[in-house]
C-alpha cells in the first residue's frame, strides 16, 4: 500500500472543486452517485405524477379526467419511469456512492466509466419523457407485447421512443453492472474476503451478476422489435410466420430477472439496517448470501410464470409453476433471518428502522400474493386483473421503494453530513405507511372481483367504485408523504453540516470516515478481520471510537477529471436516437452517421486520456 | 503491468508457440470433421454411410464444435493457466445461455410435437 | 504523467488479476446471452419460413418478380473457408501476444498484421455471402430464415469489425512502438475479445450452416 506518502496533516480547505463544469467532468463516484440521487428522483416524483392522475381517473365509474389514449401513455410510462428511471437509478446511487465505502476502496474500478453509465442514462431518461412534448409518449405497456407494438397497431413514434430509449438506458445499464462488478470483485480491502462483505454489497453483487446476464436478452428483443417497425421484418408478426409469443418469451427471461434487480438492492439495505438498529449481528449472514444467489439462480429458470395464458402447454406449466414455488423457499429464508436479527435485539425505533421493518412486512404480503399466482389455474383468474397489480405493487413499492427510502434516511447523514429530522422521518413513514396500503390493498379485492388493468375506466354498476375511491384518497396521502420527506430534505440543506461520522454507531467501514467523505475515501484503509469491520474497532476502543479527522491527503493521487465520458454519451444518444427519423426521413441517416462518429471520436480521445 | 502478474495460480508453465501450432492444427483436422460429418451425414458419399451417419450428425457436430471451443478457450484464451475467478466468469453465463437455447427449443416445439400424436 | 508516477499509484488488486482483465472477461459473459438470444431465435423460427429460399432444401421463391423453384442456398465451401481463415487469426492473435510479452517487435507486428488481414478477409467473405444471397432472392425481409440468419451473423460480423478496428488501432501503436512489454496487457485484452468473436463462430457454422 502506498499509505505511508499520505499527509495525514489536518486538511485546511476542502472540497476544491465546484461550479457545473466540476459536476459534468466528475469522476468521482460520490458525486455521481448524488447526480443518479438527483435526477432518479426527479423521475420518480414524475412516475408518481403519472399514477396519481391515472388515480384521479379511476375515482368514479365512466370518467373522462383523461383520454383513454392518455390513459395508455401514462401507465406505460409510469411503468417504464418506475422500473427504468426511477427504482433502477436509485439504487444505482446507493451502489456508486456505497459500495467503495463499504469495501474501502478510493472508488470504483473504472471511474469514467461510471460517469458515462450516468449521462447515457441521464441522456436516455430525457429522450423517453421528450415523447410527451411531441404528443407521441409510449403507450403499448412497459412490457410491450408483440404485435401490439407492431406498426399496424401502433402507428405513430410512441413505441419507438419506447424501444430505443430502453435501448439507450440498456447501454448505462450495462456499463455500470460491469465496473460495479468488477469494483467488488476487485477492489474490496486488504482482509475483506467475499464471506465478510456487507450485505448491502453481497446484493448488489448479485444485483450485477443479474443485470449482466438478463440485459442482452431485452436488447436482442428490442433490435428485433426494431427491425419489425423500421426494417419490415416479420419477427413477431404472424403475417410473415413470426410468433408474437417469441417476444413474450425474451421479454419476460429479461423481465423475471429484473423484479430482483430491483429488489435485492432494497434487500441489501434493510440487512444492513436491521442489525444496527437492533444491535445484533444479522442472523444468519451465510444463510442470507447464498439464499440471494439461489434467488438469483432460480430467478432465470422461472420467466414463464407471466405466461402461462398464452397456453404453453401441462409440461412447461408444470416446470415454472413449481420452480416459482421454489423460489419462496430462499426469500423465506431471508425473512427468517430478518425477524431472527430482530428477535431479542434492543430494537431502536429510529426512521430507517420503521422503514426497514415496513419493508419486510409488506414485502411478506407480496411475496404471498406471488405464490398464489404461482399456481396456473389460480393464475388464470388473476392475470390482467388488479390482484396483478396489488401484488408487484407490494414487491415494489412496498419492497423496494420502503427499502431505498430506508437507505435514504439511513445514509444521508453520510452523503451530506446532516441528519434528517427524525419526527419528520416519522411522520413522512406512517403517511407512506398507511397511504401505501390504503392504496394497494384494496386492489386485491377489485382483482379477485374481475376488475380488468390496463383500462381507462370501468362502469358504474360493477360496484367497483367504493374501493377505488379509497384507492385514490390513499394514494393522495402516500403522494403528500413525499413532500414531508422533501420538506425535510430542504430543511437539513439549510442547516450546517455538524453530522458525526458514525450517528448510528453503524457496523460497515464507511461510518469510520468523516460525513461527507473526503474525495479520496479513506485515508488509510483499516484492516478487516470480520464482517462488522467498525464494530471490531469499537469494541477494541472499549465501546467508542474517535472521530475521524479531515486530513490533507496529499500525496493520494485520484483519478483526473473528463468528459470524454459525457461526450461519448451524447454519441450514444444521436447514434440510437436517431434510428426514430428512419420511418419519415430516411435520407436522415447521416444523423445516425454522426452520432457514430462522436461515438467513435469520444471512445479513442478517452482510450488516450491519461486516467490519473 | 507486468505481463506475469495475472499468473497468481500459475503451476503450469507458460504456452509456447509450439502449442499453439499444434492447437491450430487440432482445430483445423476438427473443422475437417466437422464438415465431413456434414458431407456423409446428407448422402454425399454413398447412402450406406448416410444411413450410419445420418442420425448422430447433430450429435457429432455439437462434440465437434465444444471440442474446438474448449481447445480456444483453454490454450489461446488462456483459462488453463489463469486463476479460476475467470474461468467461472466464462462457463456460468456459457452454461445458462445453453440451457436458454435448449429450453426455448423445448418450449417452442412442444405443440408441434404433441399435436403431431 | 509519466509511466513511473502511474505506477506508484497502481494499487494491488484483490485477485491479482488486473480490472481491465477482470472486465473483458465480465463483458465476454454478458455477451453469451446476447448470442443465446440470437441463436435461439434462428433455432425456433427454423422451418417456418413461408417463402423460400432456404438454407439447405430447394423451395419456391420469389426472384426476379415470379414464383420460381430455388436452389438451396448455402455455400458451405465458401464458408468453411472463412471459418478456416477466422481459427488462424486466433493463432495468430495468440501468436502476437507472445511477440509482444517477450518484447519481441518484430514478432509482435508480424502477427498482428496476420491477425488484422484475417479479420478483414472474414469480413470480405461475409459481405460477398451476403450479397450474393441478396442476389438469390434473398433479402433482409424475405422470410424468417432470411431475418433471423441475417441479424445473428450480422450481429457478429460487427463484433468481428469492432476487433478489426481494436487490432488494427494497437497494431498502428506497435508500429509506433508505443505497445511495449510493459504494457502487452492491452492486446492480451483485445486478443481475448477476438477470441471470444471466434468461439462464437465455432459455434454458429456448425449449428447454422451443417446442422438441416
Ligand atoms: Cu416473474
Amino acid at each position: 500500500m502506498a499509505t505511508s506518502v499520505v499527509d495525514h496533516a489536518p486538511a485546511s480547505h476542502h472540497e476544491p472543486h465546484t461550479g457545473i463544469w466540476s459536476w459534468i467532468t466528475t469522476v468521482d463516484h460520490k458525486r455521481i452517485g448524488i447526480l443518479y440521487g438527483v435526477t432518479a428522483f426527479i423521475f420518480f416524483l414524475l412516475g408518481g405524477i403519472e399514477a396519481l392522475i391515472m388515480r384521479i381517473q379511476l375515482m368514479k365509474p365512466d370518467n373522462t379526467f383523461v383520454s383513454p389514449e392518455l390513459f395508455n401513455s401514462l401507465f406505460t410510462m409510469h411503468g417504464t419511469t418506475m422500473i427504468f428511471l426511477g427504482v433502477m437509478p436509485l439504487s444505482a446511487m446507493f451502489f456508486n456512492y456505497f459500495i467503495p465505502l463499504q469495501i474501502g476502496a478510493r472508488d470504483v474500478a473504472f471511474p469514467r466509466l461510471n460517469a458515462f453509465s450516468y449521462w447515457v442514462f441521464l441522456l436516455g431518461g430525457l429522450f423517453i419523457n421528450f415523447s410527451f412534448l411531441i404528443n407521441a409518449a409510449p403507450n403499448a405497456g412497459w412490457f410491450g407485447y408483440a404485435n401490439l407494438t407492431s406498426n399496424q397497431y401502433s402507428p405513430g413514434l410512441n413505441t419507438d421512443f419506447w424501444v430505443l430509449g430502453l435501448q439507450i438506458l440498456g447501454v448505462a445499464s450495462m456499463a455500470a453492472a460491469i465496473n460495479f462488478f468488477v469494483t467488488i470483485v476487485n477492489m474490496r480491502a486488504p482482509g475483506m474476503k467475499m464471506l465478510r462483505m456487507p450485505m448491502f454489497v453481497w446484493m448488489s453483487f448479485i444485483t450485477q451478476i443479474l443485470l449482466l446476464l438478463a440485459f442482452p436478452v431485452i436488447t436482442i428483443a428490442l433490435v428485433f422489435l426494431m427491425m419489425d417497425r423500421h426494417f419490415a421484418t416479420h419477427f413477431f408478426l404472424p403475417e410473415g410466420g413470426g410468433d408474437p409469443i417469441l417476444w413474450q418469451h425474451l421479454f419476460w427471461i429479461f423481465g423475471h430477472p429484473e423484479v430482483y434487480i430491483l429488489i435485492l438492492p432494497s434487500f441489501g439495505i434493510v440487512s444492513e439496517i436491521l442489525p444496527v438498529f437492533s444491535r445484533k449481528p444479522l442472523f444468519g449472514y451465510t444463510a442470507m448470501v447464498f439464499s440471494g444467489a439461489f434467488i438469483a439462480f432460480l430467478g432465470f429458470g422461472v420467466w414463464s410464470h407471466h405466461m402461462f395464458s398464452t397456453g404453453m402447454g401441462p409440461f412447461a406449466d408444470a416446470f415454472f409453476s413449481l420452480s416459482t414455488m421454489l423460489i419462496a423457499v430462499p426469500t423465506g429464508v431471508k425473512i427468517f433471518n430478518w425477524i431472527g436479527t430482530m428477535w431479542g435485539g434492543s430494537l431502536q425505533l429510529k426512521t430507517p428502522m420503521l422503514f426497514a421493518i415496513g419493508m419486510v412486512a409488506q414485502f411478506i404480503v407480496g411475496g404471498l400474493s406471488g405464490v398464489m399466482h404461482s399456481v396456473p389455474p389460480a393464475d388464470l383468474q388473476q392475470t390482467d386483473t388488479y390482484f396483478i397489480v396489488a401484488h408487484f405493487h407490494y414487491v415494489l413499492f412496498g419492497g423496494a421503494i420502503f427499502g431505498l427510502t430506508a437507505g435514504a434516511y439511513y445514509w444521508f447523514p453520510k452523503m451530506f453530513g446532516r441528519m434528517l429530522d427524525d419526527k419528520m422521518g416519522k411522520l413522512h413513514f406512517w403517511m407512506m405507511f398507511l397511504g401505501f396500503n390504503i392504496t394497494f390493498f384494496p386492489m386485491h379485492f377489485l382483482g379477485l372481483n374481475g376488475m380488468p388493468r390496463r383500462v381507462y375506466t370501468y362502469p358504474g354498476d360493477l360496484n367497483f367504485e367504493f374501493w377505488n375511491q379509497v384507492q385514490t384518497w390513499g394514494s393522495l396521502l402516500l403522494g403528500v408523504s413525499f413532500l414531508v420527506f422533501i420538506y425535510n430534505m430542504w430543511k437539513a440543506s439549510r442547516r450546517p453540516a455538524d453530522a458525526p461520522a458514525d450517528p448510528w454507531r453503524g457496523a460497515t467501514l464507511e461510518w469510520l470516515i468523516p460525513s461527507p467523505p473526503q474525495e479520496f475515501n479513506f485515508a488509510d484503509v483499516p484492516p478487516v478481520h470480520s464482517a462488522t469491520p467498525a464494530w471490531d474497532l469499537r469494541r477494541a476502543g472499549g465501546g467508542t471510537l474517535p472521530e475521524p479527522q479531515r486530513v490533507s491527503g496529499a500525496g493520494i493521487h485520484m483519478p483526473r477529471p473528463s468528459y470524454w465520458p459525457a461526450v461519448t454519451a451524447v454519441g450514444v444518444l444521436v447514434t440510437i436516437g436517431s434510428i426514430l427519423f428512419t420511418h419519415a426521413f430516411s435520407q436522415w441517416y447521416f444523423i445516425t452517421l454522426t452520432g457514430a462518429a462522436i461515438l467513435i471520436y469520444g471512445i479513442y480521445r478517452w482510450a488516450y486520456e491519461p486516467a490519473f | 503491468m507486468d505481463a506475469h502478474s495475472h499468473a497468481q495460480g500459475g503451476d503450469h508453465a507458460h504456452p509456447t508457440p509450439g502449442l499453439y501450432f499444434k492447437v491450430a492444427l487440432v482445430l483445423f483436422v476438427l473443422t475437417a470433421l466437422e464438415v465431413l460429418a456434414y458431407e456423409v451425414g446428407h448422402g454425399r458419399m454413398g447412402a450406406d454411410l448416410q444411413r450410419i451417419v445420418e442420425p448422430v450428425v447433430v450429435m457429432l457436430l455439437l462434440v465437434l464444435s465444444a471440442a474446438k471451443f474448449a481447445l480456444v478457450a483453454m490454450f489461446y484464451m488462456h483459462l488453463k493457466q489463469d486463476p479460476k475467478v475467470l474461468t467461472n466468469l466464462f462457463i456460468w453465463p456459457l452454461l445458462l445461455a445453453a440451457t436458454v437455447i435448449a429450453a426455448m427449443i423445448v418450449i417452442f416445439s412442444y405443440w408441434r410435437v404433441v399435436g403431431a400424436k | 504523467m509519466s509511466d513511473a508516477a502511474a505506477h506508484a499509484i497502481e494499487h494491488p488488486t484483490t485477485t491479482g488479476i488486473d480490472s481491465r482483465k477482470v472486465a473483458i472477461w465480465t463483458l465476454i459473459g454478458s455477451e453469451c446471452l446476447l448470442f443465446a438470444s440470437l441463436i435461439s431465435t434462428y433455432l425456433v423460427y427454423k422451418g417456418k419460413s413461408l417463402v423460400g429460399p432456404l438454407p439447405h432444401t430447394e423451395s419456391q421463391c420469389m426472384l426476379h418478380g415470379k414464383m420460381q423453384a430455388c436452389e438451396p442456398i448455402f455455400s458451405i465451401p465458401l464458408v468453411t473457408f472463412g471459418t478456416a481463415v477466422l481459427l488462424f487469426s486466433s493463432f495468430f492473435v495468440v501468436l502476437a501476444l507472445y511477440g509482444a510479452q517477450k518484447g519481441n517487435r518484430k514478432m509482435l507486428i508480424t502477427w498482428l498484421s496476420a491477425t488484422v488481414v484475417c479479420g478483414l478477409f472474414f469480413i470480405g467473405m461475409q459481405v460477398y455471402e451476403f450479397s450474393h444471397f441478396y442476389h438469390e432472392g434473398l433479402g433482409y425481409t424475405t422470410n424468417l430464415f432470411a431475418s433471423t440468419f441475417y441479424t445473428l451473423t450480422g450481429f457478429h460480423g460487427s463484433h468481428v469489425t469492432v476487433g478489426v478496428i481494436w487490432l488494427a488501432t494497437l497494431l498502428v501503436m506497435a508500429i509506433r512502438g508505443k505497445l511495449p512489454a510493459g504494457k502487452s496487457l492491452n492486446l492480451e485484452i483485445a486478443a481475448l475479445y477476438w477470441h471470444f468473436v471466434d468461439v462464437v463462430w465455432i459455434v454458429i457454422f456448425p449449428v447454422v450452416y451443417l446442422m438441416r
